[in-house]
């Protein structure tokens, strides 16, 4: 993967202090989600998205650069496999399984 | 300041969009035949559809000091069904030469293109919608999966598109993300980054992205819809980099003079 050290034409420090809030209250986001999952009732669910969500968590504090090109790389299907129609088909669920169970709607454009 | 939004479906938009875009610095326009948000029941919708993008909206946007432009195709989501599609693909060459509408004739080339959930017959009509480019000599925008569908489409979509003799500075490549944009430009084809909330890319993200991987042959858009979108997604795109400190040549170069010098390998684009 290419270097990107030193493409922000801001410091380190300039970019804390312009994005740290922001992504305070997103990072608290992510772990009330967390904590949400947990208050659920009934049995933690074997979810092929939660098992994604928690790997693409690790690779944050892995201390290797291009965390969002890996997350996404993460998230995407690998196979090699055409099907011939989408017919039957559901929306994309955002995460990868072969046994998909549950999907969201994408969007439009 | 001035900007081209070079992806967005008005038709979905109200006119007040319009003279919110305008107000805020907005020339031009350029609308990829798209999704209905349902499947047409026929191909006479689409013929409906394409008279209302070459020769209603461009008045609807001209009424607001906004030119507009547009692309023909049969969207990826409704080209599973190979019959049908051929049906609507045969609608277009007409349009492609009509003078009709405000400013003659407003159709840039075919788009948006591509692939939806990655499957042969989608690939088939891909293929032959290429190849009607390449017999008209139209350029190409080109539609990319959504989530995890992305990666593997948008690999599929540039191995039919190298297929074919159609130069790759008349193909752009929409909706990219941190994990396509390095291989569409490093293939020679144009990269354009949709700021969509929720499913694609931020303002932020976009900045993050030309810091990365520069800024040629690169642009941003609204790809504003029926969905949760923004039509004043590219200049608050602006701000943000104004924010970061990049120069106003850098912000002008990705939100004006990049899809200018695109679009303008059309001969129907002229800003006036």
């Amino acid at each position: 993967m290419a270097d990107v050290t030193g493409t922000s034409p801001q410091t380190a420090q300039q970019v804390i202090d312009t994005y740290f809030m922001e992504h305070r209250a997103k990072l608290v986001d992510i772990a009330a989600y967390l904590d949400r999952i947990d208050r659920g009732q009934g049995e933690f669910p074997d979810d092929f998205r939660d098992v994604a969500f928690r790997k693409a968590i690790a690779i944050l504090t892995d201390g290797q650069t291009h965390r969002a090109k890996r997350i996404l790389e993460l998230f995407s299907d690998h196979t090699t496999q055409i099907p011939q129609s989408a017919e039957g088909m559901k929306g994309a669920a955002g995460a990868v399984a072969f046994a998909a169970t549950s999907s969201v709607e994408g969007d439009a454009s | 300041m001035k900007y081209i939004d070079p992806h967005i479906h008005m038709v979905s938009r109200t006119t007040d969009d319009y003279q919110r875009m305008a107000q805020a610095g907005c020339v031009a326009i350029t609308e990829p035949a798209f999704w209905a948000g349902y499947d047409r029941s026929s191909a006479q919708g689409f013929f409906d559809y394409f008279r209302q993008l070459t020769e209603y909206e461009p008045k609807r946007a001209a009424a607001a000091g906004i030119q507009h432009f547009t692309w023909l195709c049969i969207n990826p989501k409704e080209a599973d069904d190979p019959g049908f599609a051929r049906e609507v693909i045969s609608l277009i060459p007409d349009f492609l030469n009509s003078k009709e509408g405000l400013f003659g004739g407003n159709v840039l080339g075919i788009g948006e293109i591509g692939l939806n959930k990655n499957t042969k017959n989608e690939l088939i009509i891909l293929e032959e919608q290429i190849e009607l480019a390449e017999t008209h000599n139209q350029m190409v925008l080109v539609h990319t999966p959504h989530l995890e569908d992305k990666l593997k489409g948008t690999r599929l979509i540039m191995d039919a598109l190298s297929a074919s003799s159609i130069d790759p500075g008349r193909i752009l490549i929409d909706h990219v993300e941190e994990h396509t944009v390095a291989e569409v430009l490093d293939r020679g084809f144009w990269a354009g980054m949709t700021l969509y909330p929720d499913t694609k890319v931020t303002p932020q993200r976009a900045a993050d992205i030309i810091e990365m991987y520069g800024n040629e042959r690169i642009w941003m858009n609204s790809a504003g819809d029926w969905g949760c979108s923004d039509p004043l997604a590219v200049p608050k795109a602006r701000l943000e980099m104004r924010r970061r400190g990049h120069s106003e040549d850098v912000i002008d170069k990705v939100t004006y003079d990049n899809p200018q010098t695109f679009l303008s390998q059309s001969p129907n684009f002229r800003l006036s």
